[in-house]
């Protein structure tokens, strides 16, 4: 199969939804004459013109309030939202209106909305710049919530976010969006609720998100090849809201240990609640206490030394696989 | 208000000073010294220079990401912020901020941003902190001013902010530093107006808009705004055009723009435009280039002082996360 980048295969996908079905538009800051600040939206605008990939002002609050009007009015569009740290700039939108709409209106509302945002510390860039806020908006009913970890997953989820007939948020990572992989071509479209099984293993399961995906099969394989050999299972969740908790569950059930990746703060980070549902659901199969790598609970600081003390990475993953083995 | 000679060339000594740090700072990074991005400053210096010239040590601004030349023109010390650039202990926020975050209360330096137009609204609290507050024995209230580039105009939060400084009659001074681009988007394609100081009107506030490459100009403008703030009329709302020469920040294709367009606007450089004016007053060649000698010094000190800091300590990032729980600690 033909590879893409990460970013290649989010622009196609979005190529593809626009000549598909002529209500998907595009709205972001710079997404137009630029490409996108990351560049992943390049060369739209000139296939499609600027009515449907437009430019905008700086005003996420505005941005994201629109595109809501416009999905209720039978648009689809797909806004980009440049980091993940302004969707706090948008927050009301997103909170009390776009998540809500359908329902407090008794249903009537119909929201095929699509909230593109990147995630992750790029390095450097200080507090924010840096976050992974997929959990801030894990507490609101309404917006389902996806990070893709591989290019055909990139793909594949965001046709089903632009096909679909409820808000997402998309967070895309940027550490991801030069990595490369199979990306199937044409109408490849990924279910929401669905996790990957990216490695299957016996000892224990991961689970890891978005941009922790590929620290934990390099741990894994790090631990397949230590003595003794720890055979690990790797699950992407790929959506978080709705996550495919069976899956998980039947992991879990099969290994006894759970150890949970990602680049959110570890409180209230989207691991604490995968934690709660396999604690209601395992806890009777568990061999040890489920572990949880994360980004430790402070702001994410400039220097490259103190980032990285913060941030997680593959050898955390390995000695928390150790520890639960203890 | 004609400025003494002493005072114009300090004025100069600042314009150089940031043009410098900017350009070193821009080789530093390019050697490996300093790991995030920048914003540079050059071709905006006369906002800079000319509003905080207008500013009392006690008077406090807020900033933006492209901020190092707010820093520089309300005092910072280059040292501190080439050693913060470079992720170093000695650094104005110890390496946990970086270029968008640099702050420094001693100074009035209430921070740079990573946020579009974050600052307006923290510039309208701290005005209204200073109205609270009261005239320090009938020298005038402290008076803040918040710089924030075209694109943060577009901004809520620039709305709000500016209602209630309008509305509470507070001393605050908006900056506008109009360089005609947000990122890669032309000013006229992100407003359906181009004089921003239009904003003003509707927040009962005067605004007017100045030639921001005329350090003068803008000094003067600054001050009768600042006047008006001290006495307790109020806000005001100043738009310095300008143009940045270098990219969004550095490293940027600059796809959006051609090269004549920055070339016209390199004809009006404020630097030269007011080291000429200099002359024109009759200061002395050798004044000028002893004032341009001393900037060079300053930046070989800079950075030598960055160089031979200690990098920031790992777990040092787990500190001043609170102010009084766990001494600070995170948790
Ligand atoms: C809320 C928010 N949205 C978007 C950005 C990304 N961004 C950083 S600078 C910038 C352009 C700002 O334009 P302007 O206010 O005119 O300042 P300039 O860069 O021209 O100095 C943008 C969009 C941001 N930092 N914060
Ligand atoms: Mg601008």
């Amino acid at each position: 199969m033909r590879t893409l980048t990460y970013s290649e295969a989010i622009n196609e996908a979005l190529r593809e939804e626009m000549a598909r079905d002529p209500s998907v538009f595009i709205m972001g800051e710079d997404v137009g004459v630029m490409g996108g600040v990351f560049g992943v939206t390049q060369g739209l605008i000139q296939q499609f013109g600027d009515a449907r990939v437009r430019d905008t002002p700086i005003s996420e609050a505005g941005i994201v309030g629109a595109a809501l009007g416009a999905a209720m009015m039978g648009m689809r569009p797909v806004v980009e939202i440049m980091f993940g740290d302004f969707l706090g700039c948008a927050g009301d939108q997103i909170i009390n209106q776009v998540a809500k709409a359908r329902y407090m209106s008794g249903g009537k509302a119909r929201v095929p909305l699509t909230i593109r945002v990147t995630t992750g510390a790029p390095g450097a860039a200080a507090a924010q710049h840096s976050q992974s806020p997929e959990s801030w908006f894990m507490n609101v009913p309404g917006i389902k919530i996806v990070a893709p970890a591989t290019p055909a997953d990139a793909k594949g989820l965001l046709k089903s976010a632009i096909r679909g007939e409820d808000p997402v948020l998309f967070f895309e990572h940027k550490m991801l969006y030069a990595a490369r992989g199979a990306v199937p071509e044409g109408d490849y479209v990924v279910e929401f609720g669905r996790a990957n099984v990216l490695r299957e293993g016996y000892d224990v399961t991961i689970i890891a998100i978005g941009g922790m995906v590929p620290h934990a099969l390099a741990a894994a394989d790090a631990l397949a090849a230590g003595s003794p050999a720890i055979s690990c299972e790797v699950i992407d969740p790929r959506t978080l809201v709705p996550l495919d908790a069976p899956t998980l569950i039947a992991s879990v059930k099969k290994t006894g240990r759970a150890v949970i990746a990602h680049e959110a703060h570890k409180r209230s980070g989207p691991g604490a609640e995968i934690a709660a549902v396999l604690a209601e659901h395992a806890v009777d199969y568990l061999d040890a206490p489920i572990r949880r790598v994360a980004a430790k609970n402070v702001p994410l600081p400039y220097a490259p030394s103190l980032e990285q003390f913060v941030l997680p990475g593959k050898h955390d993953i390995v000695a928390a696989v150790k520890e639960v083995l203890r | 208000m004609t400025l003494s000679t002493d005072r114009l060339l300090e004025l100069y000594r600042q314009l150089v000073l940031i043009r410098q740090f900017e350009l070193r700072a821009i080789d530093e990074r390019r050697q490996g010294l300093i790991p995030g991005f920048i914003h540079p400053y050059i071709g905006e210096e006369a906002c800079a220079v000319g509003a905080c010239a207008a500013l009392r040590r006690d008077d406090v601004i807020t900033s933006t990401h492209r901020g190092h030349g707010h820093l520089i023109a309300k005092g910072g010390d280059v040292r501190y912020m080439m050693a913060e650039l470079a992720a170093r202990e000695a650094g104005y926020c110890r390496g946990k901020g970086g270029s968008l975050h640099m702050t420094d209360f001693d100074l009035g330096i209430l921070g740079a941003n990573g946020i579009v137009a974050g600052g307006i609204p923290m510039a309208v609290g701290a005005a209204l902190a200073f109205k609270m507050q009261g005239a320090p024995n009938g020298a005038g209230l402290r008076v803040a001013l918040a710089f924030f580039g075209d694109g943060a105009t577009n901004q809520g939060a620039f709305h709000e902010a500016l209602n209630l400084a309008g509305l509470w009659r507070l001393p605050v001074v908006f900056f506008c530093e109009n360089n005609q681009y947000g990122e890669g988007t032309p000013q006229h394609k992100q407003a359906p107006i181009t004089q921003l100081s239009k904003r003003a009107e509707s927040y009962a506030m005067p605004g007017v808009t100045v030639d921001g490459n005329d350090v003068l100009a803008v000094y003067e403008a600054t001050r009768q705004a600042v006047e008006r703030a001290r006495r307790g009329d109020g806000p005001s709302f100043i738009e310095g055009v300008t143009y940045r020469y270098r990219g969004h920040y550095e490293g940027d294709p600059q796809v959006y723009r051609s090269r004549e367009e920055v070339e016209r606007w390199q004809a009006r450089d404020p630097i030269p435009r007011f080291r000429r004016t200099l002359v024109e007053r009759g200061i002395a060649e050798e004044q000028i280039e002893e004032v341009e000698g001393q900037v060079l010094t300053l930046i070989e000190e800079a950075v030598a002082f960055a160089r031979s800091s200690p990098p920031a300590r790992p777990e040092d990032a787990l500190s001043g996360v609170y102010g009084d729980h766990h001494n600070g600690a995170a948790f």
